[in-house]
């Protein structure tokens, strides 16, 4: 078998892709978007599956929903809070009867390295009553994607893998098994598709009846391990996902490690768990996330005679992620010696948008333009262009979720905020932008929709987007947006005193407005710049 | 048999094709490695890190606990004292002393070099000076990576073999540019 180096992500596509994929769909997002980057540069080298950039991650979901209908292998990836997007395809299709095998992948975000909150995606399998695998490695993103299309298609069930950003940016080395043919084509039955109350009743009542046979698979599963140690009887640990890595790697000799259940699918292994229960006397709970397990174990009354130890009882950080040495510390083991210096020096250094970035250009002229306007408001959005309210722009006042500038605008402007001021960027817009300024546009709201046009995603490394240019004007065209008010002002230093002017006219305007401020993202200016040079 | 680097730096810096170079050197010599690194918002001109972990047994956490890092490689001044607590008490700094000011509140770089020497084995090396040298400032990371080799478990062969793999669609002279990098920054450490 070969040996190949690789991100958690990737391990995740490549075990996608010799489970006998047949098309990835994905919408960009930390730390989620090397899955459909690693396929995309797979699709010259192994052919036969599709994978694609879709426009946002329920239209990715529903794209695979439409493989699986046609009896074919597909995986959708996305960050933990596009599968919010993505939330009605994917608690639907639990009721649906899957025929090809769907994998969902989501990459959670502990500690919100690039993200607005840390929810965890194990709630949403619980919630969709689906299964769901937790790996702790490199081999087992591969090993458990590649068993969760077959749980998928022995079951019906769409099955998520669910990541964390510590795994999924983490390079390893892996070993790859053998590659599986694509299905045949095979169409789904009308009755099992057609969620209406007479179909999805007997769908859902089926979906309930199987989970005693989900529960018996995951008491089953190898991938979830039970140690139990006769030697000592106070301590037994359940670790899920990478917390397991965060234990043992506190036991240098693994003799020494107590009694352990590692627990890896979910609904969660009742039998295995109970055993380790009954066991000892403390049980500690490691999870990455939210305290999921502990809370399942502890109900409303706890266990009778134990002590269960975790997050809820502050035996581990409640928030952010977690930490060898976080682990190390609930363990009740002392910290490890280190270096220590005058960390009075250490001065911050926040991520802060690239030298010769447009949007630095769009905040200048925005902030100039609104300084004869002390009571303005910009509402911003997710991409680079959220780094404006750092130091120096300080120029945005909010950023909630892919498409919310707009619609909060709206909103703020109904009851009197002026100007109102959206920032999005051009692949938010297609993403989420389009609905609410169709809403704005039907009762010509005065508020000011800047369009930050980098021709990309940039944040996440510059992935192609749906709307820029020329078809973004027509977009807005087409929504109703009047001609006079759609203007394109190109953010450089020499256009500034233009495009104050610019901003200024149409926040006057008494009505929407779209400003698209329009320049490449210098990031993929320099990219072609060093092709062309090659 | 292990060893647990931090890689430190400023977004764009090039940390993430040192930790190219070790990785696949550690592979061909026969080691497990595991590298954490990050991507997305954090990596836009703000401090980044990379957490590389190399060892001939099974290697749990992708994250190296305090206290546990036997190196501290870094292409930044300031950013090699950011993880210093990840250093067991024996660690050693291996880094530039070319300031990188992109905030306005960067400390006096006298100071920060001073802190650098407080530590009990810090190897300081002017990258810039050494790459222009070498033929061009962009070669840093190489010279960096050079400088501290000599404390690396892997071996000098690999690391230079890697350097081909990783500049060789960039053509012969930047190939041969960062191997001279590597050599010189290698010579400026002994």
């Amino acid at each position: 078998m070969a040996r190949e180096i690789l991100l958690g992500d990737e391990a995740v596509a490549l075990g996608a892709i010799h489970a006998g994929l047949s098309a990835g769909y994905s919408y960009p997002g930390t730390p989620a978007s090397e899955i459909m980057e690693y396929m995309i540069r797979a699709l010259n080298k192994e052919s036969g599956f599709k994978a694609t950039w879709c426009v946002n991650e329920k239209v990715a979901y529903e794209e695979a929903l439409g493989v699986s209908f046609a009896g074919k292998r597909t995986l959708v990836s996305m960050k933990h809070v596009g599968l919010n997007v993505a939330a009605d395809p994917f608690m639907n299709s639990a009721i649906t009867r899957i025929n090809g095998g769907l994998v969902v992948v989501v990459a959670d975000d502990p500690g919100m390295h690039s993200s607005q909150n840390e929810q965890d995606s194990r709630y949403y399998a619980h919630f969709a009553h689906v299964f769901c695998f937790e790996p702790s490695n490199h081999q087992e993103a591969y090993d458990m994607t590649r068993s969760a299309f077959d749980v998928s298609e022995r079951f019906n069930i769409p099955v998520m893998v669910r990541m964390v950003t510590r795994l999924s940016h983490s390079r390893s080395r892996i070993e790859t098994r053998e590659i599986k043919k694509e299905n045949p084509i095979c169409y789904g039955q009308g009755q099992d598709w057609t969620l209406l109350p007479m179909n999805a009743r007997r769908r859902f009542a089926h979906l309930v009846s199987v989970q005693p046979e989900l529960i018996a698979l995951s008491n089953k599963s190898p991938f979830n391990l039970l140690d139990l140690k006769d030697h000592d009887k106070s301590l037994g640990i359940i670790a899920s996902g990478i917390g397991y890595n965060y234990v043992m790697e506190n036991y240098s000799n693994q003799e020494n490690c107590p009694s352990l259940l590692k627990v890896s699918t979910y609904p969660l292994p009742e039998a295995l768990i109970a055993k380790l229960v009954n066991h000892v006397e403390t049980v500690l709970v490691v999870e990455e996330g939210y305290p999921l397990i502990e809370q399942t174990i502890k109900g409303l009354f706890g266990i009778p005679e134990k002590k269960l130890h975790g997050k809820l009882t502050g035996h581990l950080p409640r928030t952010g992620e977690l930490s060898p040495d976080s682990v190390r510390e609930a363990l009740g083991m002392n910290p490890r010696e280190h270096l220590r210096i005058d960390s009075s020096i250490l001065a911050s250094r926040p991520p802060q948008l690239c030298q010769g970035c447009p949007h630095g250009d769009t905040f200048n002229a925005l902030n100039q333009t609104l300084e004869s306007y002390p009571k303005a408001s910009v509402f911003s959005d997710i991409g680079c262009y959220t780094l404006g309210a750092l130091p120096p722009y300080k120029a945005v006042d909010s950023c909630v979720c892919m498409g919310a500038s707009v619609s909060m605008a709206k909103g703020g402007a109904e009851v009197g905020v002026f100007p109102s001021v959206a920032v999005i960027g051009d692949s938010t817009f297609a993403h989420s932008g389009i609905t609410p300024l169709l809403d704005a546009m039907a009762s010509n709201i005065n508020m000011t929709v800047v369009i930050v046009d980098n021709a990309a995603v940039a944040m996440t490394g510059g992935q192609p987007t749906f709307a820029t240019g020329e078809k973004l004007v027509k977009i807005i065209k087409g929504v109703g947006a009047p001609e006079e008010h759609i203007r394109v002002i190109v953010p450089l230093p020499k256009n500034l005193e233009k495009n104050i002017q610019v901003i200024r006219e149409e926040i006057e305007h008494n009505g929407l407005s779209v400003i698209i401020s329009l320049r490449e993202c210098i990031q993929e200016t320099k990219k072609k710049n060093k092709k062309g040079a090659k | 048999m292990k060893q647990d680097i931090i890689l430190a730096g400023v977004g764009g810096q090039g940390i993430l094709s040192i930790a190219f170079v070790i990785d696949n050197a550690a592979l061909k010599d026969g080691l497990n490695f595991k590298q954490a690194e990050v991507h997305g918002m954090a990596q836009r001109g703000g401090a980044v890190q990379s957490h590389l972990r190399l060892s001939k047994s099974h290697i749990f956490s992708d994250l190296i606990p305090k206290g546990e890092a036997d190196l501290i490689i870094s292409v930044e001044p300031l950013e090699s004292l950011r993880y210093v607590e990840y250093l067991n008490p024996d660690g050693c700094i291996v880094t530039s002393t070319n300031p990188f000011c992109n905030i306005p509140d960067y400390p006096p770089i006298e100071d920060v070099l001073m802190e650098i020497r407080s530590v009990k084995k810090a190897v300081l090396i002017d990258s810039e000076k050494i790459a222009k040298k070498a033929g061009s400032s962009r070669a840093q990371n190489m010279v960096i990576l050079g400088a501290a080799s000599k404390y690396l478990m892997v071996g000098e062969e690999a690391l230079m073999e890697f350097i081909k793999v990783l500049f060789r669609t960039r053509g012969e002279n930047i190939v041969n540019m960062n191997l001279r990098a590597f050599q010189v920054g290698k010579e400026a450490a002994s």
